[in-house]
Order: structure tokens, then C-alpha cells, then sequence
């Protein structure tokens, strides 16, 4: 597989093969996390990092490793990863590991990371795994973040709170409290998780078929 | 012999995970003995500050992180910090655990001499972010309701969350973290009830 467009790849990541929206891989992660926006962009943020670097690693071993013991090999290779991760974060950045460290042991069990190693990265360059892995970072970031505001927004009738406690004091404009809003806790609860990516879901469909139909409304009077 | 038909032989296998594992192992070890200092160094400048953190500013004149005495509670000891003004012993600190939603969740307690809680803080914990987090002071000021509490105020049987018919709130969707925090602050003054003698006494060191 030569696919080494890189427009491609970021189409991909963010909105054909979305993590969530499209694969609907690593929703135990999602359903878990989003229940604010801040912690689905933490998660989002954290995954992103260990997707580049696992997807150019295994780039990289992709010639020495035999089909048969692939599997065990990525697992190891990315708990080894994500371990490094949380230790280096836990001793360097002690601040943010005390927001983040929560999420860090999570992305061992994303089965994106797993998922990008299998279909993309075994098979590409060390460059295109490395933006592959970007792109569908960038895009579950943004799933995450989505649905963890719309949960937030509904649930608790806040947006981005504690974003300061995460980004930096300088983060602190983002967060918004409506007044006098009690909060639907069913949203915050995991129903409200599973509704609420069953309505984007529905949503992308549309978007997607809309757009299909213009394109083929763009299309049919070249071909007449 | 080429890789792709070395690559075929069962011997290649089991060669391959092994390699990956020792690599995997090596690179972990590695970076734990490199990281163990400053995450040792960060745990005890948190030990520092939450300890001064649950003590009411001013109660404390002595070097407490120095003041401490080995307790047996259950066959595990127990560091007790002693806090002490003029030489007259004024609260101890102490940490408590108890099981949370998931997985053990570290409790820190400053009682004073008449066994009421001066104040309590969550130092450790993996509950569900968004949920059960809210025991930590900075995402919500839950665990200042523990404060002044003693075993006496409240009665025993109401120390619980208030869906077990006690007086400590619980929060919306996550009722087992804050009863695991209540349980151990209650065990923690029961300790202290029990071991006073031992805790106070010695001048320490």
C-alpha cells in the first residue's frame, strides 16, 4: 500500500475514518471520559502523543516483525510506551500529571492505538504513520471534546470547567457557567453518553449524505 | 538467508518476543530508576504541602515532617506527624486508606487532641474522572464537611453518606467514592481514639 497522501490522511483522521465517529473504536475511553470537555480534550491531548509515537515505532519494526507474533508485539510495545508515558509525566511534570495522570492509564486500552498500528502504521513509512497518527489523534481530540462539551453543556451547564486547572491560569476565559441551570444529570451518567454520540452519529450521516448528493448533482452534468 | 524467509521459521517467533519483551523491560527499567527521585522528591513535597495544608495556619511551630511515631493499626504501621506549638502537642496528622470504586483511595486527617478533624484531604486516588474525583478539594469543597466532626458529632450510625441514612452528601452518580471516604475518615478517629496513648506519647525526634 503506497497511499501517501497526506491530504488524505488528514481527511481521514478528522472526519472519513474518525476514531469515534467512523471506526466507533475506543468508546469505553469515550464513554468514560466525556463528561466534560476538559477531560475529553486531556484524554484527547494525552492519546494523541502516544498514537504518533507508537504508529513511528512501529513503522519503524515493521520489516523485523513476523505476522504471526504482530499482536503481542504492538501490545507490549504500546503498555511499554504508555508506562514510560505516565512514569516520565508522574516525575517531570508533577502539576499536570496530578490533572492528567487519571487519563494516562487509560489510553493503554485504547483499541485506536492497537487498531492504527494493525491497519495503518505495519504498512506504511515511518513519515505517513507518524501523520497518520497525528490525524487520528487530532480527530479523536476533537470527538472527545465534542461530545464532552455537549455532555458538560447539558449535564451541568458549564463548558470547559477547570480547563485553567489543565491548560494553564491562561486557559481560564474558557470556561463558561450558565446560570441558574441545575443540570440534567443523565447526561453526565453513561446514558447520556450513548445518546449523546448516537445523535452526532446520526448527524455525520446526514452531513455525509448530503454531501454525497451534491456531489453527484456536481457530477452528472460533466458525464451528460 | 534473507529476512522475509527467516522471517517464516518457527524459531524466529518465540526469538522475536523475547527480544521485544527484554527490549520492553530494559526500557522500563530504565526509566523507573530514572524517574524514581524525582517522583519520590514530588510525592514528599506533596506529603509536605497537603500536611500543611489540613493543619489550620498558625496551630504549628515545630518541624512536624521530623515529629513522627510508628503506629501498628491492623499489622501495618502508621506514620503519625505530630504537630506541636511551644513544645505542646496540638493535632496529629495521619494518613487512612480505604477501597474506593476503583482501587485504593488515600486519605490525609489532622485531629486534634479532643479527637475532632481539623481537616481531611484526598492525596491519592483512581476514581472515575468527572464523578468520583469530586473528593479532591479542588474540584469540589466536599471534604471541608468533615471538619470539627468527631465520632461523638455526628453519632456513629449517621457517619455514612446520606442515601445510607447519615449526614455527608453524596454526589450525583458516584455514591461509593465519598462512602469510602467517610469510612475511613470514621476509622481514622477510631484509631486515634484507640492509640491516643501511644500516638502522644515521646517527645519524638
Amino acid at each position: 500500500m503506497s497511499d501517501n497522501n497526506y491530504g488524505t490522511i488528514v481527511k481521514d483522521g478528522l472526519w472519513e475514518q474518525n476514531v469515534v465517529f467512523a471506526q466507533m473504536l475506543a468508546l469505553c475511553p469515550t464513554m468514560a471520559v466525556t463528561t466534560s470537555g476538559t477531560n475529553g480534550l486531556g484524554m484527547g491531548l494525552a492519546s494523541t502523543a502516544v498514537l504518533v509515537v507508537s504508529n513511528i515505532l512501529v513503522s519503524i519494526i515493521r520489516k523485523t516483525v513476523s505476522d504471526q507474533v504482530r499482536i503481542p508485539v504492538f501490545v507490549v510495545l504500546i503498555a511499554t510506551l504508555v508506562t514510560i508515558v505516565d512514569l516520565a509525566m508522574n516525575a517531570w511534570v508533577h502539576e499536570l500529571y496530578k490533572v492528567l495522570g487519571l487519563f494516562i492509564a487509560l489510553i493503554v486500552v485504547n483499541c485506536a492505538i492497537l487498531g492504527r498500528a494493525e491497519a495503518y502504521a505495519v504498512k506504511n513509512g515511518v513519515l505517513a504513520s507518524a501523520a497518520d497518527g497525528l490525524a487520528m489523534g487530532i480527530g479523536f481530540t476533537g470527538a472527545l471534546t465534542v461530545i464532552g462539551l455537549v455532555r458538560e453543556f447539558l449535564g451541568s451547564g458549564t463548558l470547559f470547567a477547570q480547563a485553567s486547572q489543565m491548560l494553564g491560569p491562561a486557559f481560564a476565559f474558557l470556561e463558561v457557567q450558565i446560570p441558574d441551570y441545575g443540570g440534567a444529570l443523565l447526561m453526565i451518567l453513561p446514558p447520556g453518553g450513548f445518546a449523546v454520540l448516537g445523535f452526532m452519529l446520526a448527524g455525520k450521516r446526514i452531513i455525509d449524505q448530503k454531501l454525497a448528493a451534491r456531489g453527484e448533482a456536481a457530477a452528472a452534468p460533466a458525464t451528460a | 538467508m534473507n529476512l522475509d524467509t527467516l522471517r517464516d521459521k518457527l524459531g524466529y517467533q518465540p526469538l522475536l518476543l523475547g527480544v521485544v519483551a527484554l527490549l520492553a523491560s530494559a526500557a522500563l527499567a530504565v526509566v523507573s530508576s530514572a524517574t524514581a527521585p524525582a517522583i519520590a522528591a514530588a510525592e514528599a513535597k506533596d506529603l509536605r504541602d497537603s500536611l500543611s495544608d489540613v493543619l489550620p495556619a498558625g496551630l504549628a511551630d515545630n518541624d512536624f515532617l521530623k515529629d513522627t511515631v510508628d503506629i501498628d493499626r491492623d499489622g501495618k504501621a502508621v506514620t503519625v506527624y505530630r504537630a506541636r506549638r511551644g513544645g505542646e502537642l496540638q493535632a496529629v496528622l495521619f494518613k487512612v486508606a480505604e477501597r474506593g470504586y476503583s482501587g485504593e483511595i488515600q486519605v490525609l486527617m489532622a485531629v486534634d487532641m479532643d479527637g475532632r478533624t481539623l481537616g481531611v484531604r484526598v492525596l491519592k486516588h483512581t476514581e472515575t474522572p468527572g464523578l468520583g474525583d469530586k473528593v479532591e478539594l479542588r474540584k469540589d469543597d466536599w471534604v471541608l464537611d468533615f471538619n470539627g466532626k468527631s465520632l461523638g458529632d455526628p453519632a456513629p450510625e449517621k457517619w455514612a453518606v446520606k442515601k445510607d441514612n447519615g449526614v455527608f452528601d453524596q454526589f450525583a452518580g458516584a455514591t461509593i467514592t465519598p462512602r469510602a471516604v467517610v469510612k475511613a475518615v470514621k476509622g481514622g478517629l477510631a484509631f486515634y481514639a484507640a492509640r491516643k496513648q501511644d500516638i502522644t506519647a515521646g517527645s519524638g525526634s
